[in-house]
């Protein structure tokens, strides 16, 4: 897929598990009155197939050994991962409704210490891919067969560190560990062919040493078979660029750079966002 | 003491499975016998000082326990980030061992020392701050870091300095060593300051009479406060010795804690350091001490002065 060919994915209506996840995102966002809405909703398929489909976990416990750790690097798009978290039970939804509040457990970055089911406390953009990689060799060292995932923005690949990280996941060839990127092709200024151009991204990764795959990020199909082929090859780390829209699902705000974050989100606007995704 | 912090690390990974070593890109032939025998467990990642933090911080996510090692300067200020988030937000058991801490890298310039990295390491929650005196007080502290929960920062001198720690003296982190009995005066100093400090606290009791003690604050995070505010109670003035800029340091702790704790009741204090601006010199280590009066005679000057003003 080329990265024109992306931008509307039209004629995939949303399936009611993907508005429901949605609909959590929208009790957040109304908990909180604020948050990275655009960010989260480009995020819901991938992190659906991989919480639905992929992944091992145990919500009852959340640092069982043989799970298979997802990290969220862009820790913005935590609204997401919080709707998957509650949907998997790690902690009820009612938390939603407290979020970013003063003694609410989710923040507007998610926190390892604080949240079940969190693996890495991110927002500070560029860390997850190390921290992946170092769990991805313990997990080599200590002979368990589990994967580790780790979730990037595409604003956040601007950043130096991830590089680092895939130039030495390349040269471990890391089996064990899967690098997928949102490619929403907006960042918070503008679109990021604008901003800091990632072109060409699969060659890049193909260049640090990853086996690379592109998807329709919003595809739960072409999620699910891609995700369940990883590794790609048997002695190298995996990429997948998942092409999405900022904002799916919400007419208004998808690939409008105005919603990156909202603060400030009126009952209307929740009402209205509601009725979207019924 | 370089080696003697890596023999040490070597020696706990031959023992304890957990135990891996990460490095940046250093001298050809380093650790070439953990290497050898180890190699699944001994990382070197070549120049990414961000990514081996989040990596060290991953690997101790998973239950091991990582010694990083690189130049100082390039841990505390270039990952910053890394640190404060990857490995202090979550508390977790890394070791970062900075060579060439304060004005070691002389004659390399102002991009290679680190005269600041107490200030950067001390700001942050959840992490120690170490800086040994000498390879023998190295090789006691190092194992006591193997089961330490969080984060640990070991500062590293050039290398070859005086042996002037005593066994006797143990070693426990956090806790301060009494080198020298106090007298009028408190030495208080870290790292290889507190050898200068000996020397400069024997020169001025043979000179004039005057006597200092010295308290060796090798754990500058957590301070030991109850040895500081014991011994600021019976000396008249506290004298503080640092290799490293007096913006942050061991004297700025020390002030902090005797103006919250004793007020007006604290004793006059006089912070010796390096000044708030970037070294403008090469040279040698000893240079700049000299440059900056941190060897024993400047030192005893300036406190013979401090003495002279606040002892009447």
């Amino acid at each position: 897929m080329t990265p024109e060919a992306q931008i509307r994915l039209v004629g995939d209506d949303l399936d009611e598990r993907s508005l429901a996840l949605r609909r959590l995102v929208v009790r957040g966002l109304d908990g909180g009155k604020r948050g990275h809405l655009g960010s989260a909703f480009s995020l819901i398929e991938a992190l659906r197939v991989l919480y639905d489909d992929i992944l091992k976990f145990d919500p009852k416990n959340p640092r069982w050994a043989d799970r298979d750790p997802c990290i969220l690097s862009k820790g913005h798009g935590c609204l997401a991962l919080y709707a998957i978290l509650a949907d998997k039970g790690f902690f009820p939804a009612e938390e939603l409704d407290r979020f970013c509040r003063f003694d609410g457990m989710l923040g507007g970055h998610p926190e390892r210490a604080k949240v079940p089911g969190v693996e890495a406390s991110t927002g500070a953009l560029g860390h997850g891919l190390s921290i992946g990689l170092g769990q991805a060799l313990a997990m080599r060292l200590q002979k368990r067969d589990s994967r580790v995932f780790v979730l990037m923005g595409d604003g956040e690949i601007n950043e130096g560190s991830v590089w680092e990280a895939a130039m030495s996941a390349g040269k471990h060839r890391l089996s064990n560990l899967v690098a997928m990127v949102d490619y929403n092709k907006l960042q918070s200024y503008d679109r990021t062919s604008v901003v800091q151009d990632l072109e060409p991204l699969t060659d890049k990764w193909r260049a640090f040493g990853f086996a690379v795959h592109e998807v329709d990020g919003h595809d739960v199909d072409q999620l699910r078979h891609v995700l369940s082929s990883v590794p790609f090859e048997s002695d190298k780390p995996s990429a997948i660029i998942c092409h999405t829209v900022k904002g799916r699902g919400i007419a208004e705000a998808e690939g409008n750079p105005a919603w990156h974050h909202k603060s400030k989100i009126s009952d209307d606007e929740v009402a209205a966002m509601y009725a979207e995704l019924d | 003491m370089r080696k003697t912090s890596l023999d040490t690390v070597y020696e706990m990974a031959r023992r304890d499975p957990r135990v891996v070593f990460v490095g940046s890109d250093l001298g050809a032939g380093t650790l070439d016998a953990f290497k050898e025998e180890m190699p699944e467990r001994f990382f070197m990642e070549g120049v990414t000082e961000q990514n081996i933090i989040g990596m060290a911080a991953g690997l101790a996510m998973e239950g091991f326990i990582p010694y990083v090692n690189t130049i100082a300067t390039f841990i505390t200020r270039r990952c910053f980030e890394q640190v404060a988030v990857d490995l202090c937000l979550h508390n977790l058991p890394v070791r970062l061992i900075g060579n060439g801490g304060g004005l070691v890298y002389a004659p390399l310039g102002p991009t290679h020392l680190a005269v600041e990295d107490i200030a950067i390491m001390r700001s942050l929650p959840n992490m120690t701050v170490v800086a040994p005196v000498d390879k023998e007080e190295m090789a006691r502290f190092v194992p006591q870091t193997l089961d330490m929960p969080g984060p640990v920062y070991i500062r590293l001198a050039k290398g070859g300095d005086p042996i002037v720690s005593r066994e006797e003296n143990g070693f426990e982190i956090g806790k301060a060593i009494e080198m020298r009995a106090p007298g009028d005066i408190l030495l208080v100093s870290t790292g290889v300051m507190t050898n200068r400090a000996l020397d400069a606290a024997a020169a001025l009791e043979t000179a004039g009479g005057l006597k200092c003690g010295v308290l060796h604050m090798h754990t500058i995070k957590p301070l030991d406060e109850t040895a500081l505010l014991g011994f600021a109670g019976q000396v008249r003035g506290i004298v503080t010795l640092e290799e490293h800029t007096l913006v942050g340091g061991l004297g700025s702790a020390v002030n902090d804690l005797l103006g919250d704790k004793l007020g007006r009741d604290a004793p006059p204090v006089l912070r010796l350091g390096i000044p708030d601006r970037f070294p403008d010199k090469y040279g040698t280590q000893d240079d700049l001490l000299g440059y900056y009066g941190l060897q024993p005679d400047a030192i005893a000057n300036s406190v013979r002065e401090f003495a002279s003003r606040h002892l009447g």
